[in-house]
């Protein structure tokens, strides 16, 4: 709440530290006071002390430094990274610079209509963002040349081992090596070992040839970088039929630019294609986030992992898109899913699929062009002076062999030109040229190797009777990006209204609340925002010399010290690049300390009935065994259960995997003491902590009894959801787990010697959103942290206590009270009124809100998380909408005719009205007229088919022909 | 109330066999596609396949879920329902009929007795 100063009032009145911690809380302290008031209490800190169990409440406060205002934050954090230097990068290796279009940079990145909405769950209020992902689907078909392609995974790297594992699965013979081509990036290569290992399958790295030989007719399967990673591009024909004639699957790791020019994974008949889409307009940002690619054959498509966006339709047999084959992913396949991969990387797959719409096929291909001509011109120039280049096949990579003494004078002279070469090994350079590289920069590039160019024009011509290039039979002959939408936003004007429309159709943030039950749809301001977009924080190559990263490592250390102290662990890693990673990551680094302490046999992980799909998914990636521990009536990890479980498995349990709060909503009372049964078994306790933002400030889990828990930046930590990913998944662990942690084969200090290898591509995963969480830590210091806490188990506490009377709350905790969020029953309203929880969830739309979580973690029921940064005004507006929608229930109870309730027809369109379809038997209101002070949404679909979508399953655009029959 | 024939053994895992000499047919039954809901794709084993009790043989989709499909005898796959894989909406229009599993030669022709009868089979789904 404002102060009122005067005249009079003394200078330090002014002091402004505390001023965001009242712009991130959405309701003011009067707010505040009443929705305490309704729930007869006194004060924020008398309710949590009904709430959580007494035992686990801190009594002080985090140590922090103390809360800076918005312009103080930044200005520290500038300081902070301004300390990292900007050199010219050709390391290459995944990582190229690029141009972001301005108009998708302000339009898109930094605009929260896109990097504020959820994943699209909920496909109705969804269709801009699936429509940009099916754009970006249909980019990777065309350019893979293969069938299908999912919506993005979470790094080249982690696609490499999803490729890997979709070959494993498919192989119905038993065989368990993997040939490993030694030209893969070598981020690559030891992402591949490291996940390989706790599933049994056995990695052989080495040249291709040798290795098919070595291992004939027992590997499942292979992977080659194309073009590899010191630049060569070779035909994979060959081995492609080789490896099929022995029932082996094929996997190419490629590259979207170079593919505009090269013969596609597809004509070589390979059976799946990943890579990074990084250099289609996403800035480096020290490694991450990006969006990775998959695509494969058709008939692998049911071993895909992640989400594939789909073509269907809606009542009105209108074209919907929707997420489809649902039934392999971890949240409905569980410990059978295809993957663990929960989230994907949506907003920097629909920057990617926005570069392509603005370039079109021809403007992309003139980039892709020019690319390999300066690298022509760089390669012929090295060569007229001498220099030995190790690939006369490249695209966009050079390698030169030199002499150890010629390599680091190069490096010498490089360093003074704030130039980054990749140094492969003491006397090989590789230099890959990339959207930003001129004729200019190849002086500089020159001026290292000590050569004074030639005329760039006299080399230009020479260059085309020239052995130096792409053989014939390796170029490109297939045509790409044929669709309508790649070839009709050329001009500014056309494609700011493109991506409006689409922006427009989608709920967001910036719109209404979106009471997403475990998501954490909190706010994502703007200060802390704006760091994303400084050139210190997103032109630096995730392998960059260390000497040029201090900002960065700066950066690090007080985001890993902070979560540290948050937590009340004591060392963070923060390398994986969502929440699912972030429980792989911990639990192998459960594995690794249990095999350094010869306790290798322990391989159960317990599971209670009530964890999220990725828990039991992701313990299968990591080679133990799951068992589930059922829940009580009270939706509780069943302490009895727990106890037989772990007497059944003597000496073998490895870990329990508990969530805190539970998934249900609620402080078990008996965490402290499941904690104790699981230790006294000689198990380790993973804390999932995707309920974490109903902790801190005022309790710590490293204090009551687990020994390491993951972090969901973006739900506590008010990273965006970008529509489905980035998300941030570091884990935090007690010292002596902490020898065990990720660490990365390009950078010593990304983790400990003895860790367990790497779970992501990048050192730091996702480094260039981190400071997005810092500047939030920063501004809100120990009070607003604590205070976010408090109103978010308020505001849930609030919900629950208003609609209670319409609605049945599922489970409450000591005193009847939630926690963060809460369930509402909707099982015995379904009996009687034959109305579902989707009814509601739909019906909701028509009053403008995104739908509650929809059955998770009890079918039949809908979730409800607030979060602190909803105020009174909306939380009312909300309850009122629910409220409402009760009443409309029971109006609507007798009537038999589906057809005839607004309830099974909802949401309504446009088209609805306009054809005169929102008319019933008895009066109903719609709602998007009635509160012209507040957001009013209309759906621009109605509800979508999905049965229709997974029996005719489409995952690409649709062609033109299809609008005209229709 | 969902139909169960009266003519057929059943399965805990809601499956039904029929017998047609020396073969047996395999289903899921009317309770089962009503709770699974609109299923909208079946993984099948392939003929020739040994397939032994209480093993999953294949899985139906809706949606939403994916149920496993438990082998209820130790048998031999003689036939699959090609036409079930492609129209896979036959199991919800006629689970007795148009819309079996397979059909298979049982290793033991004397299990096919110790499977539920229709009176047990309605026992168990009067209990859930």
């Amino acid at each position: 709440m404002k102060n009122n100063f005067n005249i009079n009032s003394p200078i330090h009145d002014f002091d402004d530290s505390k001023s965001f911690i009242d712009r991130h809380i959405g309701s003011s302290d009067q707010e505040i006071a009443d929705c305490l008031d309704f729930l007869n209490y006194k004060t924020l800190e008398e309710l949590v002390m009904d709430t959580l169990p007494n035992k686990i409440i801190l009594d002080v406060d985090l140590d922090l430094e103390k809360p800076r205002s918005e312009e103080s934050a930044l200005n520290h954090l500038n300081n902070l990274v301004s300390k990292n230097k900007i050199f010219k990068n050709y390391i290459g290796m995944g990582y190229y610079e690029t141009k972001t279009p301005t108009v998708i940079l302000r339009n898109i990145l930094e605009n929260p209509g896109w990097y504020t909405a959820y994943t699209p769950y909920q496909p109705e209020v969804s269709q801009g963002r699936l429509e940009m992902l099916l754009n970006y689907q249909q980019m990777i078909i065309d350019l893979t040349g293969l069938e299908v392609s999912n919506a993005s995974l979470l790094d080249e790297g982690t696609a490499a081992v999803e490729a890997m594992l979709v070959a494993f699965r498919s192989c119905k013979n038993n065989k368990n090596t993997f040939l490993v081509s030694e030209y893969c990036h070598l981020q690559t290569i030891e992402l591949l070992k490291t996940r390989a290992e706790p599933l049994g399958i056995n990695v052989a790295v080495g040249h291709l040839d040798e290795l098919f030989v070595k291992y004939e007719d027992s590997f499942f399967g292979f992977i080659a970088q194309y073009p590899d990673t010191l630049g060569t591009v070779k035909d994979y024909d060959f081995l492609i039929s080789k490896a099929k004639s022995q029932d082996a699957i094929s996997i190419l790791a490629t590259d979207l630019m170079s593919l505009l020019l090269l013969k596609s994974p597809g004509e070589m008949d390979c059976d799946l294609a990943v890579g990074s889409s990084q250099r289609f307009g996403v800035p480096l940002g020290f490694g991450g986030p990006h969006a990775a690619f998959i695509s494969c054959k058709d008939k692998f498509k049911r071993l895909l992992p992640g989400r594939i966006i789909g073509i269907s339709i809606d009542k009105n047999s209108d074209v919907a898109y929707r997420m489809a084959l649902q039934t392999r992913e971890q949240h409905i396949r569980r410990e059978k899913a295809t993957s663990n991969i929960c989230t994907a990387q949506a907003l920097l797959a629909i920057i990617s699929a926005a570069y392509a719409i603005y370039h079109g096929p021809q403007g992309l291909k003139n980039i892709s062009l020019k690319i390999h001509r300066i690298a022509k011109i760089l390669a012929l120039q090295l060569q007229n002076s001498g220099f030995n280049i190790i690939n006369t096949n490249f695209f966009d990579t050079i390698a030169v062999k030199t002499t150890k003494s010629k390599l680091s004078a190069i490096k010498k002279k490089a360093l003074k030109k704030k130039i980054n070469f990749r140094y492969f090994s003491k006397d090989i350079i590789s230099i890959s040229v990339d959207e930003k590289t001129e004729l200019d920069d190849l002086n500089d590039i020159l001026f290292c190797f000590g050569i004074k160019a030639e005329s760039f024009n006299d080399l230009d011509s020479e260059i085309n009777n020239n052995i130096l290039s792409i053989s014939k039979s390796l170029l490109r002959k297939t045509s790409f990006l044929n669709h309508e939408v790649f070839n009709s936003y050329r001009s500014e004007t056309d494609f700011l209204r493109y991506l409006k429309r689409l922006e427009d159709k989608d709920i967001a943030l910036n719109k209404s609340m979106i009471p997403l039950g475990s998501c954490t749809m909190k706010l994502n301001s703007t200060s802390e925002m704006i760091p994303v977009s400084w050139t210190s924080i997103n032109s630096i190559h995730p392998f960059a010399p260390k000497n040029q990263t201090l900002g960065y490592r700066l950066l690090i250390n007080d985001l890993k010290n902070m979560l540290s102290s948050i937590t009340g662990f004591d060392e963070v890693s923060l390398q994986p690049n969502a929440g699912a990673q972030g429980e792989l990551a911990g639990l192998l680094t459960i594995r690794k300390f249990l095999y350094a302490t010869g306790e290798s046999q322990r391989n159960i992980c317990l599971i209670p009935s009530s964890a999220h799909g990725t828990n039991p998914a992701s313990a299968v990636l990591a080679g133990m065994k799951v068992e589930i521990v059922k829940c009580d009536d009270n939706g509780n990890i069943d302490t009895i259960d727990l106890a037989d479980k772990i007497q059944q498995f003597p000496d073998k349990i490895a870990a329990l995997m508990v969530t805190y709060p539970s998934t249900h909503g609620v402080y078990e009372e008996s965490i402290s003491k499941i904690c104790k049964m699981v230790h006294d078994a000689g198990g380790q306790v993973y804390m999932d902590g995707a309920n974490l933002n109903a902790l801190v400030g005022i309790s710590k889990p490293g204090h009551f009894g687990p020994d390491l828990c993951h972090i969901n930046l973006h739900k506590t930590f008010c990273i965006p959801h970008g529509g489905g990913g980035p998300g941030v998944g570091p884990i935090a662990v007690k010292s002596h787990l902490s020898n065990f942690l990720p660490n990365h084969p390009l950078n010593s200090d990304a983790g400990p010697k003895s860790g367990f290898g790497p779970v992501s591509s990048s050192p730091w995963g996702s480094a260039s959103i981190l400071p997005i969480s810092l500047m939030y830590i920063y501004m809100m210091g120990s009070e607003g942290i604590k205070k976010s806490t408090q109103v978010a188990i308020l505001n849930a506490n609030y919900i629950a206590s208003k609609i209670g009377k319409s609605f049945p709350i599922l489970y409450s905790g000591r005193n009847g009270r939630v926690a963060h969020e809460c369930i509402i029953d909707i099982r015995q309203i379904r009996k009687d009124h034959v109305v579902s929880e989707e009814d509601i969830a739909k019906r909701l739309i028509d009053y403008g809100f995104h739908a509650p979580t929809m059955s998770f973690p009890v079918p039949g029921t809908l979730m409800i998380e607030p979060t602190e940064s909803e105020s009174k005004k909306e939380l009312d507006r909300f309850c009122n909408a629910l409220i409402a929608i009760k009443k409309e229930i029971e109006k609507f109870s007798k009537i038999e005719d589906p057809k005839e309730s607004p309830l099974k027809n909802s949401p309504h369109t446009f088209k609805d009205i306009v054809d005169g379809n929102f008319n019933y038997p008895i009066t109903v209101a719609f709602p998007a007229y009635l509160d012209s002070t507040s957001f009013s949404y209309i759906s621009p679909v109605g509800r979508v088919n999905n049965a229709f979508g997974d029996k005719n399953f489409v995952c690409t655009c649709l062609p033109i022909d299809f609008y005209a029959e229709k | 109330m969902s139909e169960i024939k009266k003519d057929l053994k059943y399965t805990e895992e809601h499956e039904w066999v029929m017998k047609e000499g020396e073969t047996m047919l395999i289903g899921i039954t009317d309770h089962a596609q009503d709770s699974l809901g609109e299923i909208v794709y079946l993984e099948l084993p392939s003929v020739g396949d040994e397939l032994s009790k209480s093993t999953t043989f294949g899985a139906v989709e809706s949606t939403k879920s994916v149920s496993d499909l438990y082998t209820p005898i130790d048998c031999e796959v003689v036939e699959v329902n090609s036409e079930a894989e492609t129209s896979p909406e036959l199991i919800n229009n006629s689970p007795y009929k148009d819309g079996w599993l397979i059909k298979v030669r049982p290793s033991n022709q004397d299990d096919y007795d110790s499977l539920l009868s229709p009176d047990d089979y309605e026992s168990l789904i009067n209990e859930k």
